[in-house]
């Protein structure tokens, strides 16, 4: 049996029809081809698989996508304005915070909303801002030095770039 | 890929309980997902039909009742009652717990009646539950009822409820001013506690007029330390005064062994986390 399922992704509203069992990350990825969501450990923990629903960071691993109808998701393609780099992503970039850049996708979405939430926020609190992302490249240091560098900027600039939902 | 299930979202309570009584054992309730939809994927549960809760009305509230209390709807998140004004107000210690359940993430989406529901042995919350005294209300065909957290969790994973009931709240007693902390140690990797403990404490006069302190994640279920706050009665809240009394809290329990702490290291880390928590609660008197 298939359900209906109308969601805003990126400010761009989808319809389609969907199995229950079918998770939100399958869901962009494999029905609506955006592929910046990453597949990671599939279990909740490493992050990758990480979009903004309703403003609140989430594993999409962990949502199916019938619970996401009538939602407004972001996902990391969601944060490019006319083809630039969000400041977060920018500052990620000159720190040359991330390698392989599998965990982008969580990296980028955790310390916007750890920003958003505390616009001068220290180290500790970036630090548990990232739990629920894993990176296996950087060893964390750079990513907290790159969301440091931003938390002292004004909100408006962080806002700048980002989508409709701030 | 997950097995196929059928999925519900009822409008109303009523309605949740028609589909409770006609699937039973076969539904499994969903609110944050963030328990459930990962036990799925363990195949440890495979429900034939999911009712998620997430259309109904009036779930989704913390609200104050005139005594002091609070009433903690299904859908209410971590989130939620770490950033809540009334819950921070009324029930500190459940806001301080709610604020380092698992991850970012976990807490956006997680719920607290989710999280009692699962009833898994290394949850924060039950620690607190039970030194507020917490009730969970349930309803089901046959009426509501509000049944004590420290009976509705009744073991690693089990609880009270009957298959055709469904909980709709958690009903938490009006709080002791801010005398009150939860201390836990954590699993470095899972960030569940390996042992965690609530205490909350009256003064009177400068005397401790009345204690309650829960204990998480030692055993298969968490329990209160019924000896100790009976001790304390009387006492001076001197910080570090009630070292002699806090050894060995948790023996006489089966205390649960695995790869991450042994029996007698979670038996340990109890002590220590009863003595942090009494001192940290101790040490905002005042406050």
């Amino acid at each position: 049996m298939k359900y209906p399922v109308a969601v805003s992704v990126n400010g761009r509203a989808y319809r389609r029809e969907v199995e229950a069992r079918t998770l939100l990350v399958d869901f962009l990825r494999d029905h609506l081809g955006l592929f910046g969501t990453h597949v990671g450990c599939e279990t909740s923990q490493c992050g990758a698989c990480l979009v903004t629903l309703d403003g609140l960071t989430l594993k999409a691993c962990t949502r199916l996508a019938v619970q996401a109808d009538g939602a407004q998701v972001t996902t990391l393609e969601g944060l490019l304005v006319d083809g630039n780099l969000h400041p977060v992503q920018s500052a990620l970039l000159k720190e040359c915070a991330l390698t392989c850049g599998f965990c982008a996708s969580g990296v980028v979405l955790a310390a916007k909303e750890c920003l958003e939430r505390k616009p001068v926020a220290g180290e500790d609190e970036v630090r548990r801002s990232l739990e629920g992302v894993f990176c296996r490249c950087t060893g964390y240091q750079p990513i907290v030095d790159a969301v440091r560098s931003l938390a002292a900027a004004p909100v408006r600039d962080l806002r700048d770039g980002a989508t409709a939902e701030l | 890929m997950l097995p196929a299930f059928e999925y519900r979202s009822p409008l109303s309570v009523e309605e949740a309980l028609e589909l409770l009584a006609k699937y039973r054992e076969d539904v499994k309730v969903l609110a944050g997902g963030h328990s459930l939809i990962p036990a799925m994927k363990q195949g440890e549960v495979c429900p034939k039909v999911l009712l998620d809760l997430r259309r109904m009305a009036g779930l989704s509230a913390i609200d104050p009742f005139e005594d002091g209390g609070l009433r903690i709807g299904a859908l209410v998140t971590h989130r939620d009652l770490e950033i809540s004004e009334l819950a921070r107000g009324r029930s500190p210690l459940l806001a301080e717990v709610a604020s380092q359940v698992g991850d970012a993430q976990v807490r956006n989406f997680g719920t607290l009646v989710g999280s009692v529901c699962q009833a898994d042995p290394a949850s924060d919350y039950p620690a607190a539950l039970l030194a507020l005294e917490a009730q969970v209300v349930v309803a089901s065909p046959r009426g509501e009822r509000s049944v004590p957290v420290e009976g509705f969790i009744q073991g690693a994973f089990e609880t009270a409820l009957e298959p055709d009931e469904l909980v709709l709240a958690i009903d938490v007693p009006r709080s002791w001013a801010r005398t009150a902390a939860y201390v836990r140690v954590r699993h470095v990797a899972s960030g569940f506690a390996l042992a965690g403990v609530a205490a909350q404490i009256l003064v009177e006069d400068g005397r401790i007029a009345s204690a309650r302190i829960g204990v998480t994640g030692v055993a298969e279920r968490a329990f209160r330390l019924a000896v100790i706050e009976e001790q304390l009665l009387g006492r001076e809240p001197l910080p570090g005064a009630f070292a002699e009394m806090i050894r060995g809290v948790a023996l006489g329990r089966e205390i649960l062994s695995d790869g991450a702490a042994s029996a007698e290291y979670r038996s340990h880390l109890a002590d220590v986390c009863t003595a942090r928590a009494l001192r940290k609660a101790i040490s905002r008197i005042g406050v």
